[in-house]
């Protein structure tokens, strides 16, 4: 889970780490009244910052400084509603202005190649950190952080040394690193990014801006991370999938997918897509994945009835395509659940889409005789993954 | 001889008596893996009954079971939550090699128990997050199905569960020396590399399937690892090709961070490296059918 701006600022804020005065708004006067509050501590000046989990919004001007709250106010206006990169701003935050003296960069992150973590950090700050670490990789300074140490006092002396600071800074950087790797470790982040971290004129390093990422498997020790979770922005399917427990994501095509296994599905997806090059709709379109969904590797009835009632509930799903290859899932298991899927169906009044069923594996004969028995409306049976692909592709394109 | 496991492997499961446990420790044993105990600390001194009469011992420790049994392989089937502690246990009782089976491990608690491993240096780790691996005709370890296919000489390592069972049933009239599922998680114990290197090495292993997924740069690696490394024909498949940028599929590692990640910079390097790549499971099946019937004829 990627945290808001204003959600980090806080984090950084309960875990010792110096920040700014920030308030986050959800309305122009909201975004008043912040500015009354927050600006006392700057001399009236704030800054109102689009809160969006997207880069380049200084760019696109949802970042912008504010004299007084009147002008915080219609600041706060204009950037409201905004689309930044297809992100439709919803909050702003408001910021307390700052004297800059200096910019730097630093972050600590997942390694994956090395199965460790790591930290980079820079002098050079503010600025897109791939295009320096590509342009400058001398100006990065990139330090390896041992997951059991930690990044302590020592490793934070390490980084700043690597990165070249003046020795009078590196107590107050000594400090904000090591409490930066303390919110990775405590709060089970996968990335603490702060760009810029700022010396202010009178000499304070503080962190201007935040980006961190939350491990969602160590949701089951940090239960106050639910509040962070943003709700607004989440596909209303994928909250249907979310409360009916299924590993769902909502895409963009007219082919609903459901499997069994993440590589599976998708590897399915990637095989649809394929097949939906070879069919144009009659609006000149080629079919395409709607979504993935992955029902697990020892799914029961239930769970693909769940799942292909959130696929029948997407509007734009013109055919569906079950490719399951039974390991441990029994595919007489799979055929029930189709059976109870288009009960369920039928009890909304609601009626089928098209649906192409692949069976492969553990009691495929058997869970292929089962859908062979119950004569189910729109469903057909093929038994290779590409044949059927093919065949769900070439029925979601007469459906357009 | 197959690599990592064998018909002399000596299996332990901790948490046996857990129901996950128990089906899949029914499932090695019919497979004829030798399961000569389970873990559970608060059921030291029983013992468990499994079809066909075999009773299965229960330690209160990883130490007490392989001083009672000589095992030399854990597969941990405990909760999430407490897999660390599982893996650390393990670690300090020098098991040769620990199968994590486990899904949803807070990355944190990998980092740290693989870190664990790697200082102690007695310990192979597999997975988290992953199936296992299966020498077929010989020994189990993990939830991959015996009935796929039987033993032959294709290796097989893959980040997937469902697509190892997809590929070991299309290659099933070949089979295989062994197939490892080295897991879908950001960090994983045994990497593509790992199991190339140890089939390269394999004289029951003619030739190697690769089978990756979008997300970190493992396969670009392991194709740079391939093309100095692996004289014997390797097979390969991406999945992913169509996956969005910024949403993960299933998968905790799984996911395309701007250009990092895509399938096909993956299915590039692995081309480059000289590897076959297929566009679909069975068109990379019929790649390696092809080259066995070569090697054969």
């Amino acid at each position: 889970m990627d945290l808001y701006e204003y959600q980090a600022r806080d984090m950084f804020e309960a875990h010792g780490v110096p920040v700014l005065g920030g308030e986050v708004a959800q309305t122009p006067e909201q975004a008043r009244a912040a500015a009354e509050r927050i600006g006392a501590k700057s001399g009236g000046v704030v800054v109102v910052k689009a809160q969006v989990k997207t880069g380049g919004r200084g760019k696109a001007g949802g970042v912008k400084v504010a004299k007084s709250p009147d002008e915080a106010q219609a600041l706060a206006a204009q950037i409201l509603g905004m689309d930044i990169k297809g992100h439709t701003v919803k909050k702003v935050m408001i910021a307390q202005g700052a004297k800059i003296a200096e910019e730097y960069y630093f972050s600590m992150l997942l390694d994956r190649a090395n199965r460790s973590y790591l930290a980079m950090c820079s002098k050079e700050g503010g600025m897109d950190i791939e295009t320096l670490a590509v342009e400058h990789p001398e100006k990065l300074a990139r330090i390896e952080v041992d997951p059991i140490d930690g990044l302590n006092a020592a490793k934070a002396q390490e980084i700043i040394a690597a990165a070249g600071f003046d020795e009078a800074d590196w107590p107050a950087l000594e400090h904000v690193l090591v409490r930066l790797g303390a919110v990775y470790a405590a709060e089970d982040a996968t990335l603490v990014e702060v760009n810029p971290l700022v010396k202010t004129e009178d000499g304070q390093i503080v962190a201007l801006d935040g980006k961190v990422t939350l491990d969602n498997n160590a949701s089951f020790r940090h239960p106050e991370h639910e509040a962070l979770v943003d709700h607004s922005v989440t596909d209303p399917l994928e909250v249907l999938a979310i409360e009916k427990d299924l590993n769902y994501v909502k895409l963009d095509g007219n082919i609903g997918i459901i499997g069994n296994g993440a590589g599976l599905v998708m590897s399915t997806l990637d095989v649809v897509a394929y097949a939906g090059e070879e069919f144009t709709a009659r609006d000149g379109s080629h079919p395409r994945p709607a979504n993935f969904l992955d029902i697990g590797g020892g799914a029961d009835a239930n769970v693909m009835a769940n799942g292909l009632d959130v696929i029948f509930e997407d509007a734009q799903v013109k055919a569906v395509f079950v490719n399951v290859f039974g390991g441990i899932t029994a595919c007489d298991q799979v055929a029930d659940g189709i059976i109870k899927a288009y009960e369920i169906l039928a009890s909304h009044g609601k009626h089928p889409k098209p649906l192409v069923v692949r069976l492969d594996g553990n009691n495929a004969e058997k869970g292929r005789e089962i859908l062979d028995g119950a004569g189910l409306p729109k469903l057909e049976r093929v038994d290779t993954m590409d044949g059927a692909a093919r065949r769900v592709a070439e029925l979601a394109a007469l459906a357009v | 001889m197959a690599i990592f496991l064998t018909r002399d492997s000596k299996v332990i499961v901790q948490g046996m008596t857990g129901s996950e446990g128990m089906k899949h420790t029914t499932r090695m044993l019919a497979s004829g893996t030798q399961v000569v105990g389970g873990v559970n600390p608060r059921k030291p001194g029983t013992t468990v009954d499994f079809p066909g009469g075999v009773q299965v011992p229960v330690f209160g420790t990883v130490a007490d079971a392989i001083a009672a049994t000589g095992a030399n392989v854990s597969v941990i089937f405990v909760p999430a939550a407490f897999t660390k502690a599982a893996v650390v246990e393990a670690v300090d009782a020098k098991i040769p090699l620990a199968v994590v089976i486990t899904e949803g491990v807070a990355v944190k608690d990998t980092a740290e128990f693989f870190e664990y491993a790697q200082k102690s240096g007695t310990t192979r780790l597999i997975g988290p997050n992953c199936p296992g691996l299966i020498t077929p005709g010989q020994a189990n370890a993990g939830i991959i199905p015996a009935d796929i296919s039987g033993p032959g000489r294709i290796g097989l390592v893959s980040k997937s569960g469902t697509l190892t069972y997809q590929m070991m049933f299309e290659l099933r009239d070949f089979g295989f020396s062994t197939a490892v599922g080295i897991g879908g998680d950001p960090i994983i114990g045994t990497t593509h590399i790992d199991c190339l290197q140890a089939f390269q090495d394999d004289p029951d292993t003619d030739a190697i399937v690769m089978i990756g997924e979008i997300g970190g740069d493992a396969e670009e690696r392991a194709a740079a690892y391939i093309a100095a490394n692996v004289t014997k024909p390797v097979v390969g498949y991406v999945a992913g090709f169509t996956a969005p940028e910024g949403k993960t599929m299933g998968h905790a590692g799984a996911i395309v961070s701007g250009s990092k990640g895509t399938a096909a910079a993956k299915a590039e390097a692995l081309e480059a490296a000289g590897v076959k790549v297929g566009k679909t499971p069975s068109a990379t099946a019929a790649l390696m059918r092809e080259i066995m019937q070569g090697l054969q004829g």
